[in-house]
């Protein structure tokens, strides 16, 4: 799949939840966009990923 | 020929910019000839804008208003006076903001806070002494009246919250998201995304400390989402916000917005 126009790899399908985990993101600092739509928060922990996805992910720090 | 001069159609048989202030000012006032200010004489043509000002002297409040746009570049006024506009946060970002977009015409404004003026924020938000313990919303506004008298502002002082996202944010044509917190940026970014589908939202991620200004970029992440900053630098426990960064990054907002508004979408 495409993570921020990077070709990742996944050996198999994965939970959203567990890629955002192992890649240290914030699930509460994010945006994430899939397949050119954005992703409800209230769904993150139901998608499943796989090799075909594109995903867009944003990633907020403080500071205004 | 006519001519615009200090707004108002104006039928003169003048061939150059100097002739045209000879007829109707002194020799002493500036000229500006569609969007420049002039210093050589220069030929006119037929509907041409010419700002004559007289310098030190209060200009009736009908021409006031064309001479403080007379340094745009011609035709955006017009654009720029039917946008609508809403910034959510007023701290350095947002009230630096605010002022460069009340400053270029933008007729619509909406300010959103719930907080008061206190001393830390004077480093680099566009509040002063006086302003002290006020709300934020109100001081903004105040300062806003003064600067560009002409443009509607509307204030709101309460905390965004996913529930009143919707309501306060339909109808605009771009949402400022110009908070402080990351959680706070997130939570504004998600909610308007899937609420509000057709508003563009141009956000902020990444002006602390005092890494190189070059490092702050505009960039499009996704088709209603543009993201300013250097998308890494984030204020932390020995990592400050300065006026510098934050308003270099308030101005890639404030010139992204203004290109939205021209409908541009190119970053």
């Amino acid at each position: 799949m495409r993570v921020n126009g990077k070709e990742v790899i996944l050996r198999k399908n994965q939970k959203l939840v567990d890629f955002l985990e192992i890649n240290q993101y914030d699930i509460r600092k994010i945006a994430i966009e899939c397949n050119g739509e954005i992703l409800p928060k209230s769904t993150y922990h139901q998608v499943i990923l796989n090799n075909e996805d594109r995903l867009e992910i944003v990633r907020f720090v403080g500071g205004g | 020929m006519e001519l615009i001069i200090n707004g108002k159609k104006t039928e003169l048989d003048c061939n150059t910019a100097f002739e045209v202030r000879e007829h109707i000012g002194n020799l002493q006032d500036i000229i500006i000839l569609n969007g420049f200010q002039i210093e050589e004489n220069c030929k006119v043509k037929e509907k041409d804008s010419l700002a004559i000002i007289r310098k030190g002297v209060l200009p009736k409040r009908d021409e006031l208003e064309s001479m403080m746009m007379a340094r745009h570049t011609p035709n955006v006024y017009k654009k720029l006076k039917k946008g609508k506009v809403v910034i959510a946060g007023l701290g350095g970002l947002g009230s630096n903001i605010a002022v460069m977009l009340a400053r270029i015409g933008v007729g619509q404004l909406l300010l959103v806070d719930f907080d008061v003026v206190e001393p830390s924020n004077l480093n680099r938000q566009n509040y002063y002494i006086s302003h002290l313990g006020m709300p934020k919303t109100e001081a903004l506004k105040k300062q806003i009246t003064e600067i560009n008298p002409f443009i509607q502002v509307a204030v709101r002082k309460i905390k965004v919250t996913e529930e009143n996202v919707k309501e306060l944010f339909s109808g605009y044509d771009v949402i400022c998201e110009a908070f402080d917190k990351p959680e706070m940026k997130s939570m504004l970014v998600n909610t308007a995304l899937e609420e509000l589908p057709d508003i563009k939202l141009v956000s902020a991620s990444g002006m602390a400390g005092y890494d190189s200004g070059n490092l702050i970029r505009t960039v499009r992440v996704m088709k209603n989402l543009y993201i300013c900053g250097d998308l890494e630098n984030g204020a932390e426990v020995g990592r400050g916000l300065m006026a510098p960064r934050v308003q270099i990054c308030a101005g890639h907002q404030a010139n992204m917005i203004l290109r939205l508004l021209l409908k541009i979408e190119e970053v």
